[in-house]
């Protein structure tokens, strides 16, 4: 083969930091800025995209063979529709007030970018083994994005992270953060930290 | 008169009040993708008011006549097949799947027919058209159809989907399009190097959100205008 594609391992490991879906490609945004108000809903949501999207890898890479260039996007939508069901059923049984609280976010899963980019790009060409390390890697890479955000509008906004007080009671409460404008100056600062910080390391290297 | 009313209230609610960009991040990959130019910018905007409403029209089809608690077509097969007609069948779990398959197939073949009697229109769309499939704008407004079609006390028609698909599409386009204007003054500003691209864009979207939350109670004003110009 003139080219290698990326092993299990490498698939995994640039899920995490070098092709982080939230800060390097963003993708996946609807998400990013709806749930993450507080730490709870992300965490939920995270969850539930990752299950969406390791079955859904592991499915399309087990059905590659059979793949028709045309209709591939088709199938890879209806797949993830399957699965977002279960997802949503799932929610809606064990964790209703949860499942309330995300509303049409959790149905939204199936035009999330990210899934759609992973089945594309690595499971419709490699193995299942591969395609599983690069699902659990790219859902690690967004937990952390969609952590850091709701670290950041949490605390900020309601001063408590995961429900527990780290403020002082006499913190105000940015109200503005947990508003939906928060959401995009959040993510807004926290890319141009994430650049800032990529360049400072890319020049101590050189 | 109170349906001109309330086809107003879901129009400017839509569009406006929860604008679907700005208020429910739907739709925020071509908001930051493709608005560079308010020329493109507009031309998504309108590829998506025109998809959001023919999906909205048939998912609502669907619906009402298949897929709510309570439809005519599953109840009607349920009896002949001989089931106990006490029995309320209810389809909606499949709903999801449906939708995105109506969605992707509806993209598709307007794809075709712009291609094939609207060259010109063809050309200016050609690129966004493929891309909206994926576009979660036109998802979440079925979705929100779908909410309204699950409660049998109130609802709605084939016209309140419509406008709420109407106004989803205009709020989409006008976000768009401010934002794309918006951008295209930023080129000649100086952005601190690691915000340039997306995150001043982030940033930018971020007022425009605190602008759009002044538009919070418009619903009153407007209910009261249009009582008072009808009178």
């Amino acid at each position: 083969m003139a080219q290698e594609e990326p092993t299990a391992l490498e698939r995994f490991i640039n899920g995490i930091l070098p092709e982080n879906p939230v800060y390097r490609q963003l993708l996946g945004m609807c998400p990013t800025l709806a749930v993450t108000n507080g730490m709870k809903p992300a965490m939920t949501m995270v969850a539930a995209t990752a299950f969406v999207l390791i079955c859904a890898n592991v499915m399309t890479s087990a059905i590659r063979g059979l793949l028709k260039p045309h209709l591939r996007i088709l199938v890879f939508t209806m797949t993830i529709a399957a699965f977002v069901t279960i997802a949503d059923r799932l929610l809606a049984a064990y964790m209703y007030d949860m499942s309330k609280q995300l509303g049409p976010y959790v149905p939204l899963i199936i035009v999330n970018c990210i899934i759609i980019a992973r089945c594309e790009v690595c499971a419709s060409k490699q193995s299942v083994r591969v395609a599983f390390g690069d699902a659990v890697g790219q859902s690690i890479g967004f937990g952390l994005g969609l952590a850091t955000i709701a670290t950041v509008r949490e605390i900020l906004g309601s001063g408590t992270w995961l429900g527990l007080h780290v403020l002082p009671a006499s913190w105000p409460g940015w109200g503005i953060m947990v508003l939906p404008p928060g959401a995009f100056l959040t993510l807004g600062l926290l890319l141009g930290i994430a650049e800032w910080l990529s360049r400072r390391r890319g020049r101590a290297s050189t | 008169m109170e349906i001109l009313t309330s086809l107003i209230l879901i129009f400017v609610g839509a569009a406006l009040i929860n604008n679907f960009v700005l208020h429910y991040f739907v739709g925020i990959c071509p908001f930051l993708g493709v608005s560079r130019r308010v020329d493109t910018a507009f031309g998504m905007g309108c590829a998506v008011t025109f998809v959001i409403s023919i999906s909205a029209l048939l998912n609502w089809t669907v619906t009402y006549f298949v897929l709510r608690p309570g439809a005519p077509l599953p109840a009607w097969v349920w009896r002949s097949v001989g089931g106990d007609p006490g029995t309320q069948v209810d389809l909606s779990v499949l709903s999801y799947i449906i939708y995105i398959f109506v969605i992707a197939s509806s993209v598709q073949f307007v794809e075709m027919y712009v291609r094939k009697f609207f060259p010109p229109l063809y050309r200016s769309f050609g690129v966004f058209l493929p891309l909206i499939t994926t576009n979660c704008a036109i998802l979440f407004g079925s979705l929100e159809i779908l909410k309204h079609l699950q409660d049998p006390t109130r609802l709605w028609g084939l016209h309140q989907a419509l406008a709420l698909a109407l106004g989803g599409g205009i709020g989409f386009t006008l976000a768009i399009s401010l934002m794309a204007g918006i951008r295209e003054e930023l080129d000649m500003c100086d952005v601190p190097g690691p915000l340039k691209g997306a995150g001043v864009a982030l940033i930018v979207a971020g007022i425009m959100a605190m602008a759009f939350m002044g538009f919070v109670g418009v619903d009153k004003g407007v209910q009261s205008a249009v009582s008072a110009l009808l009178r």
